[in-house]
């Protein structure tokens, strides 16, 4: 179980919290000037990214806030969290 | 024969001897023993048969690793517990234990046809027989193998034990109380951390426990241990835990520890959990988990009497038993000459001492000399003899040019063994730490570390006690300070014999005309060094195919005994190093966890949560027959004296239909969406159009996914212009709020709109039927209930009594209808008014059921139910609630994309089956034709399908492929052995124009 740091309450375990997929992924303001591709492409093409990963998380059984986390999905490792908005922090990637 | 009880030491308490039953039979032992300590003081060696070949064996280990010894163990015949190694398990007054896998008998057992019939079923005959003939399959084969496998029987009652859960955080924890565990714990305790120290045995010192003659800090071992482990309980920041097995880690320094509270309990407290499970966050990790004895591989080396020679010094000095009268012992490693000596001492005859290395040096090997005991070196074993017990063994002589030439017998009553130690290394390689592959040990010890742990002592490849003590204290202090306090470094003077040295991993040398005899490597799952040569023969490199191809480190050891000489086995026959086979995955449990453990208080009424709402105990007082819709309990019908379900239905069907009915819907996901953007928010997420709406007046909203599905439905009301009363299906009420909360919150945050829920605070009571309004009439006051003052989707506010009214003009039923929403408190109150003002006319109280007829009956869809998270609006018959002037909503660029237009998408359709009677399955397949063999075109499948009694046939609401354009077609749902002709309608059925709902 993941130990995750609730950037508005603190660290906290993952019993509390829900997923929320691939963070930065803006809803396109003006959906009828994209094609069906460039739709298609938001709606369903995430990374599967090997190394830090930009994920949403919320703290559903806390706070009931958004936030997002840069994830090593080699590892596990939580490098940083942050709150909507804002723009991920920079961190080294931990050695494999 | 001696008496194999000694007559002194150890740490049972020879003044409470205690009465168990093994087998059936009565034997004494002490208070203190395990089971296995207390058989073999009984000379019981044999304690249980190998898995496939049903062989009898005897206690190999002394501890959590044993392989062989597994019992069955209860107390009455409501508990028991199968597998438990009988080395664990404490006797108590009045034990009941078993052995397992025999029949009819452990000395007579009828599955030893299997040792018989060995050469035809070695590893993975199962994958090379049972193919022919193809039938004998299900009936003969599958039957006859599932009755012989599994390992112990499994209880068939429910478990009656209670099990207990909790969380803890600490600074450090310690896992193993052993001599590195105690001093990390000391160094730890002292800084001011908050400590924790578990341990899996009944009592502190680990290794220390069998320790007679060293000294630390001049004093012997055992004293050193108890007055530590005194100062460590009096430190208010330690925890101390015995009887708790550390049996995983997990992400981010998360262990799982299993304690043991009343197993050994002869009377426990039946208020006491019988074992708790602990989730401890630490901030530090202490690895002390020790190192496991591993056993020779040679021909013949499962007989009862044959077990390790350090878990015998174990017996001896911890249970005060001698294993046998006249011992031979074969060792790779000194150590076994501690056991040789401490058994010589306590009168035991050592036959041999049979070293396989050319030669031994060393302080150890001295003494054995100089106690006079027979010690060959270049030595080793061919074969063994005895059936339910050891009675010789083949010595054989290792030539300098290897070859080996048999060197006489020897007669023994048990044979102790020693390769070497396998350090413990399950929850370090479990935290995803590197092993890495000593060559001065030829065992693996822990390398680079994951998580914020580190490894102590002889789970990290040193024996020698005074480093082991040192290498603790060290630790204890570096996750101290790791954890934030200042911890310094403690002296310790210790006299003990220097470490041990040597060990042996594989198959020992072999005369050439010993090939046949089976030596095994895996005890539980009786694999033998022939199978793993079978596996490399057949193709097999990988570690892990070959694991599961041969079973061997499988079973409910793990290979503790096993892996690093199958390892061995493997190197020699693929030609290469063991680091580069490498080693299977160590998987969490370290030792079997019961089931009741994991599952802690969530059993029975505390499984879930039950949800009820206010009018619950009306219905249960009136006999309604309740169903699980999510969490809640919802009245499905209400029978009167002996009515069936179909039979009440109907009644209540017709009496909403004639004259009115009463129903509970409180359980309507209910969300107060406010703000001056709540309009706003309600367009970007709903198809419908919210602007539009003025206070006072309702709409059916339908919310879909951005992938264009339909995700949720429900009526809307707008009751104060910046405030809407949102209502969603019962079970879609949290993830429909997750969901507006995930746009409101990471995409249009600028927006002013709060989100509330507020299911559970409303009562909603729906009120529907022909007399509906005249129910009401009487009751509702400030509330003209006239079709001109309250049409239809109309809201308003009033009283009932003292009970403030949000009252909607809404109806699921097709009739007039209305639902009464009031605070909860006063739900059941109202109920008993509107009730109690009905009966005049005829009012009765239906439940889901009847609500689903009478909805389906209207054409009224159930999203999750005729919607299945591939039907688009359109599909549903739904597209006139789309908005037409929105710019944009969720979902709305998707419902344009080609594939969700195309003619033959399944649509939602009326079916009416030929024949009036029958009603169809609900998820029964549609078809063209009728006759059809599969595979066979579906074009549709049916998702409602009830009997109507207001219109006194059956109907059906179906999702098939172009379906409104197949009016009045013919179609079939084949069933098997038959197929059900079926018309195709509109998906209304009963009042299509609306007048009875608009009365």
């Amino acid at each position: 179980m993941l130990l995750i740091h609730c950037p508005y309450c603190g660290d906290r375990p993952e019993l509390e919290f829900s997923y929320g997929g691939q963070a930065h992924i803006a809803r396109p303001t003006e959906p009828q000037t994209l094609s069906d591709g460039q739709w298609a492409s938001y709606l369903y093409l995430r990374s599967n990214t090997r190394g830090i990963h930009a994920e949403r998380w919320r703290h559903l059984r806390g706070c009931a806030r958004f936030f997002n986390a840069l994830r090593d999905t080699t590892n596990d490792r939580i490098l940083a969290t942050y709150r909507v908005g804002e723009q991920p922090p920079a961190v080294a990637e931990t050695p494999p | 024969m001696i008496e194999l009880r000694t007559e002194e030491g150890g740490s049972i308490d020879r003044r409470r001897p205690v009465s168990f039953h093994f087998d059936g039979q009565r034997y004494r032992g002490y208070h203190g023993d395990t089971l296995a300590s207390a058989l073999l003081a009984n000379d019981v060696h044999l304690m249980g048969r190998s898995f496939k070949y049903h062989r009898p064996r005897g206690v190999l280990a002394a501890g959590a690793e044993e392989p062989n010894a597994l019992v069955g163990v209860w107390r009455d015949s409501r508990t028991y517990t199968p597998n438990l190694r009988a080395t664990q398990v404490e006797i108590y007054e009045g034990l009941k234990a078993e052995s397992q896998n025999r029949w009819p008998s452990l000395t007579r057992d009828f599955g030893r046809i299997n040792d018989l019939i060995a050469p035809f079923i070695p590893a993975g005959f199962y994958y090379k027989t049972f193919m022919w003939p193809r039938r004998a399959w299900h009936a003969l084969y599958e039957p006859a193998i599932r009755s012989t496998a599994g390992l112990g029987r499994a209880p068939t009652g429910p478990d009656p034990e209670l099990y207990g859960q909790r969380f803890e955080h600490c600074d450090v924890l310690v896992v193993g109380a052993g001599p590195a565990g105690l001093s990390a714990a000391l160094a730890a305790a002292r800084s001011g951390a908050r400590v924790i120290v578990c341990d899996e045995q009944s009592a502190p010192g680990g290794s220390l426990r069998a320790e007679r003659e060293a000294l630390i800090n001049n004093e012997l071992a055992g004293q050193w241990v108890a007055a530590s482990w005194a100062a460590l309980s009096a430190f208010p920041n330690v925890m101390l835990l015995l009887r708790t097995q550390a049996f995983g880690y997990f992400p981010h320094n998360l262990i799982g520890l299993n304690q043991r509270l009343s197993d050994h309990l002869a009377r426990p407290d039946p208020q006491q959990p019988r074992e708790r499970l602990w989730q401890v966050r630490a901030r530090e990790v202490v690895l002390a988990t020790g190192a496991l004895e591993r056993p020779l591989v040679f021909p013949g080396n499962d007989r009862p009497g044959i077990m390790l020679a350090d878990s015998a010094r174990t017996y001896l000095n911890v249970y005060g038993v001698r294993v046998g009268s006249r011992v031979a012992i074969v060792t790779a490693c000194d150590s076994a000459y501690r056991a040789a000596l401490d058994l010589h001492r306590a009168g035991v005859e050592i036959a041999v001492i049979a070293d396989i290395r050319a030669q031994v040096s060393g302080a150890l090997p001295e003494q054995a000399r100089q106690a006079g005991l027979n010690v060959l070196t270049g030595c080793t074993v061919q074969g063994t003899h005895g059936r339910l017990r050891v009675s010789a063994v083949d010595l054989a002589r290792v030539e300098s040019g290897g070859a080996v030439r048999p060197a006489g017998r020897l007669a023994c009553d048990a044979l102790l063994m020693s390769g070497g130690f396998t350090p413990s290394v399950h929850l370090f390689s479990q935290s995803r730490g590197k092993l890495h592959w000593s060559e001065a040990l030829q065992v693996f010890v822990p390398g680079a570390s994951a998580e914020a742990e580190r490894s102590a002592g002889a789970c990290r490849g040193l024996y020698a006690l005074d480093a082991v003590l040192v290498d603790g204290d060290a630790a204890g202090c570096a996750a101290a300070q790791r954890s934030g306090f200042l911890a310094a470094v403690a002296p310790f003077k210790v006299e003990a014999l220097a470490a041990h040295e040597g060990s042996f991993a594989g198959a020992l040398p072999q005369a050439a005309g010993w090939a046949g005899k089976r030596a095994f490597i895996d005890w539980q799952n009786d694999v033998t060094v022939a199978d793993l040569r079978l596996a490399t023969r057949e193709g097999f490199r990988s570690v892990e195919h070959i694991k599961r191809y041969t079973t061997t480190g499988m079973a409910t050891d793990q290979g503790k005994t096993s892996n690093i000489n199958a390892l061995g086995v493997v190197a020699v026959e693929l030609g290469c190093t063991v680091p580069q086979i490498g080693l299977t995955t160590f998987r969490m449990p370290y030792t079997p966890l019961s089931f009741g453990s994991l599952a802690g208080y969530a059993r029975g009424d505390l499984f879930d949560p039950v949800r009820k709402t206010a009018i619950h105990d009306w219905a249960v007082a009136r006999g309604a027959v309740f169903e699980d819709v999510s969490l809640w309990k919802r009245a499905r019908y209400f029978p009167q004296g002996s009515e069936s379900m179909d039979e009440a239905v109907a009644r209540e069907c017709l009496a909403v239909r004639a004259r009115c009915g009463i129903f509970d819907a409180s359980t309507l996901g209910k969300i107060e969406v406010v703000g001056p953007d709540a309009a706003e928010f309600l367009n970007r997420l709903y198809v419908n159009s919210w602007s539009n709406l003025a206070p006072g007046r309702s709409r059916y909203g339908i919310l879909l996914r951005e992938d264009g599905f339909v995700y949720d439905d429900g009526v809307i009301a707008r009751v104060d212009p910046e405030r809407f009363h949102v209502t969603t299906t019962t079970g879609g009420a949290p993830r429909v709020l997750a969901f507006m909360e995930d746009y409101l919150q990471t995409e249009w945050s600028d927006l002013k709109v709060w989100l509330t829920s507020t299911t559970e605070q409303w009562s909603v009571i729906a009120v529907q039927g022909p007399r509906a309004r005249d129910v009401l009439k009487g009751l509702i006051q400030d509330i003209d209930l006239s079709a001109e003052a309250l049409p239809h989707m109309g809201i308003a506010r009033g009283r009932i009594g003292n009970a403030p009214v949000l009252l909607f003009r809404v109806s699921f039923s097709g009739e007039l209808g209305f639902e009464v929403n009031v605070p909860a408190d006063y739900g059941r109150a109202v109920w008993e008014a509107i009730w109690a003002a009905g009966e005049s006319f005829g009012i009765v109280p239906y439940g889901t059921e009847t609500m689903h007829v009478l909805r389906a009956e209207k054409g009224y869809i159930i999203v999750g139910q005729d919607t299945d998270g591939t039907v688009t609006p359109d599909d549903a018959g739904l597209s006139w609630a789309i908005g037409k002037n929105k710019p944009d909503f969720v979902g709305r660029r998707s419902i344009q994309r080609p594939a969700m237009q195309v003619a033959d998408r399944k649509q939602l359709i009326g079916l009416l089956t030929v024949d009036p009677k029958v009603v169809l399955e609900e998820g029964a397949q549609v078809v063209e034709t009728p006759g059809q063999t599969p595979p066979m075109r579906l074009i549709g499948h049916v998702t409602s399908s009830y009997h109507s009694a207001v219109l006194g046939h059956s109907i059906a609401l179906a999702m098939v492929a172009s379906g409104r354009s197949r009016m009045g077609q013919t179609l079939h749902v084949p069933m098997p052995g038959t197929d059900i002709p079926v018309t195709v309608v509109a998906p209304v059925f009963y009042d299509p124009k609306g007048a009875r709902l608009n009365g």
